[in-house]
């Protein structure tokens, strides 16, 4: 590992600064996966910014409703707190589907949505990798790929966004709000990461140097009844090969409103807009939830290697769904 | 301030205050194992991707392979060295002894540091994946055996003791239940 400075900040505008300073500076939150990435050697930072003291632990109402959660809110805090519990269900389901009681404990919310990938070609440094040595290649199109993206990719680079928290806030039109040397700035979760094309390693639309301070969720009450279910190769302490975050409001037999997310399918978490056009006014039946997920699954174009994920995924959303209407029933 | 690669900690480990000078590379685990003889914690992959290593910081259960000392400066830290009262062991390590939780014995004190905090974040209402309920309405979960399956995933053993280790949990969880609830009375 490369020697490295750190410090830790007292205050947001103090972190920016430090990180500023220095091109090769990184804010530190839990560690989880910076730390592991500095030892494999795929992240040489000069300087660790340490963030986990900043003022942004807390959870608290939104201005015009819904919450606003710190960037350095732990997972498990997060998974715990009853109003998300009680008002985006799918929300703490998904934090809590990922990793382990230790992870959760130390990783952070602005952390989840800046973790890498876990594809294992950009985590080992003797491998090309276009998203980590840009123009190097992507060995992944045509090696071990049975876990790489179905949707959104490109020649450059198949890799997967691993986060589950993130799908989750998806669904529920999260916004992110930074801060830069230059001033605060807000970005919705659905812009906030970047189309893959040529540039895989450009992740996101965040400035230089920004620092995430805080992810609002706005206030959704289809998101009462959501469930996040995923799908791995163990019960527990796995990443996803699939995964679902959905809410259905139902009334009459008819889907009113729908949200719905996918995990584990694309560079990052993937809204599903065209299968919600179809859920939107349609009977809640097994069959208009398998039209909405063909909708949705119509724009795959797999590798040849991992081809179950579409059938994967066009049955965990009706499963998901179908769990969602019988509740509804209930 | 000029750019530095070491730092000067302060560790509070098991009650007791040690300050030592750190290189920023060093994680919390390799300064309990090599600076502080404190060997009871144990390096599985180095990758937080075992549980062997997990402590307690500042109550809750961390991977130290992750956490970096300098980092870790002034926290409250408990190893398996700081579970015991004197020759009293501690309800959780009594109860791996008593219903053979381990085999090797390589993953126990990482298994034991993740139970105590696993009976405290059920105590205290926690959900986990695969409590069926989330909302807080639905009141907390029953501690099966499936749910200390889950919240104890973290931790792998290679032997595989899991079947005793989910015992020893579930026994250690009730003691614990009826002493909280013979305080209260």
């Amino acid at each position: 590992m490369r020697e490295f400075d750190y410090r830790r900040a007292d205050d947001v505008s103090g972190a920016v600064a430090l990180l500023d300073a220095d091109p090769d500076a990184r804010y530190l939150g839990g560690g989880t996966n910076l730390v592991d990435l500095m030892k494999n050697g795929v992240e040489r930072p000069a300087r660790l910014v340490d963030v986990r003291g900043l003022p942004l632990d807390r959870i608290e109402p939104a201005d015009g409703g819904g919450l606003r959660i710190g960037a350095t809110v732990t997972n498990s805090d997060l998974a715990a707190h009853p109003g998300i519990r009680g008002d985006y269900p799918a929300l703490a389901q998904a934090v809590l589907a990922g990793a382990s009681g230790q992870l959760r404990n130390m990783a952070t919310v602005g952390g989840n949505l800046l973790q890498r990938t876990r594809c294992g070609y950009f985590t080992d440094v003797t491998k090309p990798c276009n998203k980590r040595a840009p123009g190097s290649g992507c060995p992944a199109l045509e090696g071990e790929h049975h876990n790489h993206a179905i949707l959104g990719a490109s020649d450059h680079c198949v890799a997967v966004h691993p986060s589950d928290m993130g799908v989750a806030l998806t669904a529920f039109d999260a916004v992110v709000a930074y801060e830069t040397a230059d001033g605060p700035g807000e970005l919705p979760l659905a812009d906030f990461y970047l189309p893959v094309g040529d540039t895989p390693h450009r992740e996101t639309a965040l400035p230089p140097g920004a620092l995430i301070t805080h992810v609002t969720l706005p206030p959704a009450p289809v998101a009462a009844r959501s469930r996040y279910r995923k799908v791995r190769e163990r019960a527990s302490y796995a990443f996803a090969i699939g995964s679902v975050a959905a809410a259905l409001d139902i009334g009459g037999g008819v889907v009113r409103q729908s949200r719905l997310a996918f995990g584990a399918v694309a560079s990052r978490p993937w809204r599903a807009h065209a299968a919600e056009r179809v859920l939107n006014g349609a009977p809640a039946t097994a069959e208009y939830f398998a039209a909405a997920a063909d909708a949705e699954l119509a724009a795959a174009r797999p590798l040849p290697d991992n081809g179950y994920k579409v059938t994967l995924m066009r049955n965990l959303v009706v499963a998901v769904l179908s769990e969602l209407a019988e509740e509804t029933a209930r | 301030m000029a750019p530095s690669t070491s730092s000067s900690v302060t560790l509070n480990i098991n009650g007791e205050k040690h300050t030592l000078s750190v290189d920023h590379r060093t994680t919390l685990l390799d300064a309990l194992r090599e600076r502080l003889d404190l060997t009871g914690t144990k390096k599985g992959c180095d990758h937080g991707q075992c549980g062997a290593c997990t402590v307690l910081v500042d109550g809750r259960r961390t991977v130290s392979c992750l956490q970096l000392a300098v980092a870790s400066d002034e926290r409250e830290i408990t190893t398996v060295e700081g579970l015991a009262d004197g020759d009293r062991l501690h309800p959780v390590q009594q109860a791996f002894l008593d219903l053979d939780g381990f085999q090797c014995g390589y993953c126990t004190p990482g298994q034991i540091c993740s139970a105590i905090a696993v009976i405290e974040e059920h105590a205290a209402g926690w959900p986990s994946a695969v409590t069926e309920d989330v909302r807080p309405e639905a009141g907390p979960p029953p501690l099966t055996p499936e749910e200390i399956r889950e919240r104890m995933s973290g931790n792998l053993c290679r032997c595989s003791a899991y079947v005793q280790i989910v015992q020893a949990v579930a026994r250690a969880a009730d003691e614990n239940r009826t002493e909280t609830e013979e305080t209260a009375a």
